[in-house]
């Protein structure tokens, strides 16, 4: 009897569960959907100040740097910032690329099932770590062994340790996408190119990479919007000094950078907050852009090949 | 034709040399490690799992790291907790309530990706500022919130790429059973059990790593945190701190501290292959 009636009454109870929870959960997805509109916003304000005290492009493309005299020349750190990510493009690009290639068009699936983990483990590895080991082990061999081969005295903290640590870090992120945009290459082209006599190397230069170009493209600018925001490890090894790099042994002074060691620190100083609330906001704006780029060119290839 | 020799001779060097930038990236992992192993296991005592920095610890005294651990798992336990909570529920609203493919889910996962691209210096100056702007002082629950919602997109991401590897099938089946929506929901959590802790391990090894959040947001204390609203010590911290000192002494348990910080790592690592290895089993 007991049952029966646990039973019966239940649909109304069952469905009026299912609305509130269907509400709830509603509710919550707003909430985050509305944080991306507030960070805009709150960056926005808090940047306004500074903006309207000068004009954007001064302030883009100006290298002073002095706080105390109200001179806010962001060209500096957005150098430093360039500087960085290049060098570690330079490295980290042909070093995945054919890492990628030979997973995918040479390795056995055992070979692929070893790697592939451990890749995955070098993305669990926090920033500090790879800041540790920058300051560790890149640092002292650029200043006492790289750099001297060229006749430069440094300290090793420069845009090219960071670059160094910065392409360690992109790895993983470049190597699962680019592994990924591989295996979506169909099987039958490379049985056509292999069937007409090229060898598996003009195969994969001449048909593979040409076909999988626009995915590699999304994995690069995947790879530049992560090593763009990346903070402490850069921060660690950069030497942090506001001028623009002239050379690779140079120190550097990326924008993220910036905020994390001046914010908190100076709020007495006039539109200083508001001078690093615009680095916050000039980060943001790219990564935002790189991200809609590379989702683009992804979502693309994939409507490509159903 | 006849350079057939030339083209598999190039074919040999250009093998090779994919070969070493293999090498070369799965090695950097075990650099990476050795590394910190080998400056870090000098320095590794039992005090610095066990005791709170005594005074004149950052001069290279007595004491230990037992707040900074102890601040980091609180943390990112916490926002953690707090990620999940509100993360499967948005999942389950994209994958079940709403429909396949209709503009707010599409919508809704443009933004998660994006949210999850920005930088975590960028979450702790919005927080940070919103904490001056409140009057709170850098605390245990800034902190909190800052990496929750760093960790909900990590959250959000990974359980919707599990969803999207149920068969449909299922749902069907519980539907045409008379279950209501949020009954079939509940067995496909069930469904998806071993992957839902990876999602979770994977946001707390994300949480518990992260700088740039806590940095502004949380401060340091060299005591273990009690209450929400005191400033707390985190490990990634800690290990930046006592690395920018001039003290060798110091120096050292920097390393250490990153061996300690690797080894919890390690161990999210494992434990995230094993669930995983185990949802792929689930799934035959």
């Amino acid at each position: 009897m007991k049952k029966k009636a646990k039973n019966l009454l239940p649909v109304n109870y069952r469905l009026i569960k299912d609305l509130v929870i269907k509400n709830l959960s509603g509710v919550l997805l707003g909430i985050c959907l509305l944080v991306i509109i507030a960070i805009v916003i709150g960056l926005s304000i808090k940047s306004e100040p500074l903006i309207s005290t000068e004009s954007l492009w001064n302030i883009l493309s100006s290298s002073v740097w002095s706080p105390m005299k109200g001179n806010f020349g962001f060209l500096p750190f957005i150098m430093g910032t360039v500087w960085v990510t290049l060098i570690s493009l330079v490295i980290a690009v042909p070093l995945c690329l054919a890492a990628s290639v030979y997973l995918v068009e040479y390795a056995g699936n055992r070979l692929r099932n070893f790697v592939l983990p451990l890749v995955n483990v070098l993305a669990a590895i926090p920033p500090v770590l790879y800041g540790v080991w920058g300051v560790l082990f890149v640092v002292p061999l650029i200043g006492n062994y790289i750099a001297p081969l060229f006749g430069i005295s440094t300290t090793g903290y420069s845009v090219f340790s960071g670059g160094i640590v910065l392409a360690v870090m992109i790895f993983p992120i470049m190597v699962s996408i680019m592994v990924e945009v591989l295996q979506t290459i169909p099987k039958e082209l490379r049985s056509v190119s292999l069937s007409l006599g090229a060898t598996k190397l003009e195969t994969i230069q001449q048909v593979v990479l040409k076909k999988a170009r626009p995915g590699i493209m999304a994995a690069i600018v995947l790879a530049v919007s992560r090593a763009f925001g990346e903070t402490i490890a850069v921060l660690m090894v950069c030497g942090n000094i506001p001028k623009i790099p002239q050379s690779i042994f140079d120190a550097g002074y990326p924008l993220p950078a910036l905020i994390a060691n001046n914010f908190g620190e100076m709020m007495s100083i006039p539109l200083y907050d508001s001078a690093l609330m615009f680095a916050a906001l000039l980060l943001f704006i790219i990564i935002l852009g790189f991200n809609l780029i590379s989702r683009g060119i992804l979502k693309r290839m994939e409507a490509k090949n159903i | 034709m006849s350079n057939i020799n030339r083209r598999l001779r190039k074919e040999r060097i250009a093998k090779i040399l994919m070969q070493a930038s293999g090498i070369i990236i799965t090695g950097s992992l075990f650099f990476i490690i050795g590394t910190i192993l080998y400056k870090g296991l000098p320095y590794l005592s039992l005090d610095m799992i066990t005791k709170t920095p005594q005074g004149g610890f950052y001069i290279g005294k007595e004491g230990g790291i037992l707040n900074a651990i102890l601040g980091s798992l609180y943390l990112a336990g916490l926002s953690t907790f707090l990620a999940t909570l509100i993360g499967i529920p948005i999942c389950l609203y994209l994958n079940i309530y709403s429909k396949k493919g209709s503009r707010i889910s599409r919508f809704s996962k443009l933004v998660f990706d994006v949210l999850f691209g920005i930088p975590s210096i960028v979450y702790g100056a919005i927080a940070f500022s919103i904490m001056v702007w409140l009057g709170v002082r850098a605390s245990l629950i800034g902190g909190v919130i800052t990496i929750t919602l760093l960790t909900i997109p990590i959250v959000v991401r990974t359980i919707d790429e599990l969803i999207q590897t149920i068969p449909t099938d299922l749902n069907h089946v519980t539907t045409s059973l008379g279950a209501t929506r949020w009954e079939s929901a509940k067995v496909l959590l069930t469904y998806i059990k071993p992957g839902l802790f990876t999602a979770i391990l994977l946001a707390f090894g994300r949480a518990i790593g992260d700088v740039a959040g806590v940095l502004l947001t949380t401060g340091f204390s060299d005591n273990i945190p009690v209450y929400l609203d005191e400033p707390t010590a985190t490990l990634p911290l800690a290990i930046f701190f006592q690395l920018s000192s001039p003290i060798p002494e110091v120096q050292g348990r920097a390393y250490a501290s990153a061996l300690i910080l690797t080894f919890i790592i390690l161990f999210i690592v494992i434990c995230t292959q094993y669930l995983a290895s185990r949802q792929k089993k689930h799934k035959v």
